[in-house]
Order: structure tokens, then sequence, then C-alpha cells
């Protein structure tokens, strides 16, 4: 009983990432991609701890933080990316900014 | 007579199993609902911002659901009260909004256009006033 609806979740799960997907290929900006890849990562993090719940494993945990730590990084990477034009300040270059 | 009271109570008790078993189920199926309904406002609103929304916090919340599901049965079922899948729940819950501040904040300051039917832009003014003191 639970494992079936642990493979519905799963299901309806896939159906939000293709959701994801057509707005990063289509969006008319960068910010709706950024968003998007956000969305995907958030999305596949989730399907992991299913996925641990139906095989009975704590292995994947670590899995579940570093996917949930590299979106983070990536999403405000890209950000500051748009935003200013460089990801990492060098400080002491005023052209940069 | 004894033996019947055991055997009853073993039934109670696989009965109560199977029924948080499937509780912890719906909890999960929640998440996953509140996480196809987030992407469907992704898909569908006008613009960014709108998006960014949606995408931002239903799907925070949906995946604080499943989190929490998967926590649950781990810490009753397998006797194993996880921290790192804890860690995990704080983090999601806290990096996420400030992920999608961050991109609608890049997304304004880069110029991308508001919805036409949008009543209100505050930020417009000051950063008018900015650009002309440089």
């Amino acid at each position: 009983m639970m494992s079936s609806l642990l493979l519905i979740s799963l299901a309806i799960l896939s159906i939000a990432v293709v959701g994801c997907m057509y707005r990063l290929l289509k969006g008319p900006s960068i910010s709706d991609r950024i968003a998007a890849l956000d969305m995907i990562g958030v999305l596949l993090l989730s399907m992991i701890a299913i996925i641990c719940m139906l095989l009975k494993t704590y292995a994947y945990f670590d899995i579940i933080l570093v996917i949930g730590i590299l979106t983070f990084i990536g999403t405000t990477a890209f950000a500051r990316y748009i935003e200013r034009g460089v990801v990492i300040e060098s400080g002491d270059d005023e052209s940069d900014r | 007579m004894r033996d019947i009271l055991k055997e009853v109570l073993l039934l109670k008790a696989e009965m109560m199993s199977q029924t948080g078993e499937i509780l912890i189920g719906l909890v999960v199926l929640i998440g996953a609902l509140i996480s196809a309904l987030s992407a469907f406002g992704l898909v569908r609103l006008p613009d960014v911002y709108l998006r960014s929304h949606a995408a931002t916090k239903s799907a925070t919340l949906g995946v604080l659901f499943i989190l929490a599901g998967v926590f649950l049965y781990f810490a009753f079922y397998l006797e194993h009260v996880s921290a790192k899948l804890l860690l995990g729940i704080v983090f999601v819950f806290i990096t996420a909004p400030v992920a999608g501040h961050l991109n609608g904040r890049a997304a304004y300051r880069s110029g991308v256009p508001l919805w036409e039917r949008s009543v209100q832009d505050d930020w417009s003014v000051s950063i008018k006033k900015e650009r002309e003191k440089q």
C-alpha cells in the first residue's frame, strides 16, 4: 500500500520535472531558466528521498545534502553573474562593477 | 484465553503499523502534489517574478512535506533518527527562499520587464535616483 503511494508520488514528481524542463528550454529570459534549474534540483532531492524510503536504506542521505548545497551555490553564482557580470569579485578592480 | 488475548494484541499492533505507513505515504503524496502544482505555476504564470514566486514558495513546502515523511518513516519503522536528514530539511528551508530572492533581484536589475498588467513598481523610483547620482 505504502510503496504504491510512493510510486505514484515518484510519477507525479517526474511530471513536475517535465514541466520545469519546458520552462528551462523555452524561458524568455535567463532568470526563468535559473528558477527552473533551481526547482529541478529541489525536485531531484525529494525524488532521491522517496527512493531511499522505497529501498529502505539510508545510504543516499549524503546525496540529498550534497544536491541541496550544490543547487543553492549554483543559483547564487548564476544570479551574481547576471547582476554584475562576474561571479567572484577581486576587490581591487573598479571596472568590474 | 491468554493466547487469544495475545493474538488480538498482535493483530492490533499490526493494524496500527499499517495505518501509520499509509499516513506517512499520504504525507509524501501531498508533498508531491504541491510540487506538481508549483511546476504548473512555473509553466503557466506570465512573467519572471510571478513564476519565481510559484517555483520558490510552493516547491519548498512540497519538499519539506516529503522530507518530513521520510524522516518520520525512518524514525518510527527502521529505528534510525537521521541527523543528516534533519540537516537537509533545515538547509532547504533556509536556502530555497534566499535563492529565489537573489534570482528575482538579479532579474530586476538586469532589466527583465514586468507583466504589462502589473499595477505597482516601487523599486523603479529608487533605482532611477541611484543611476542619476552616479
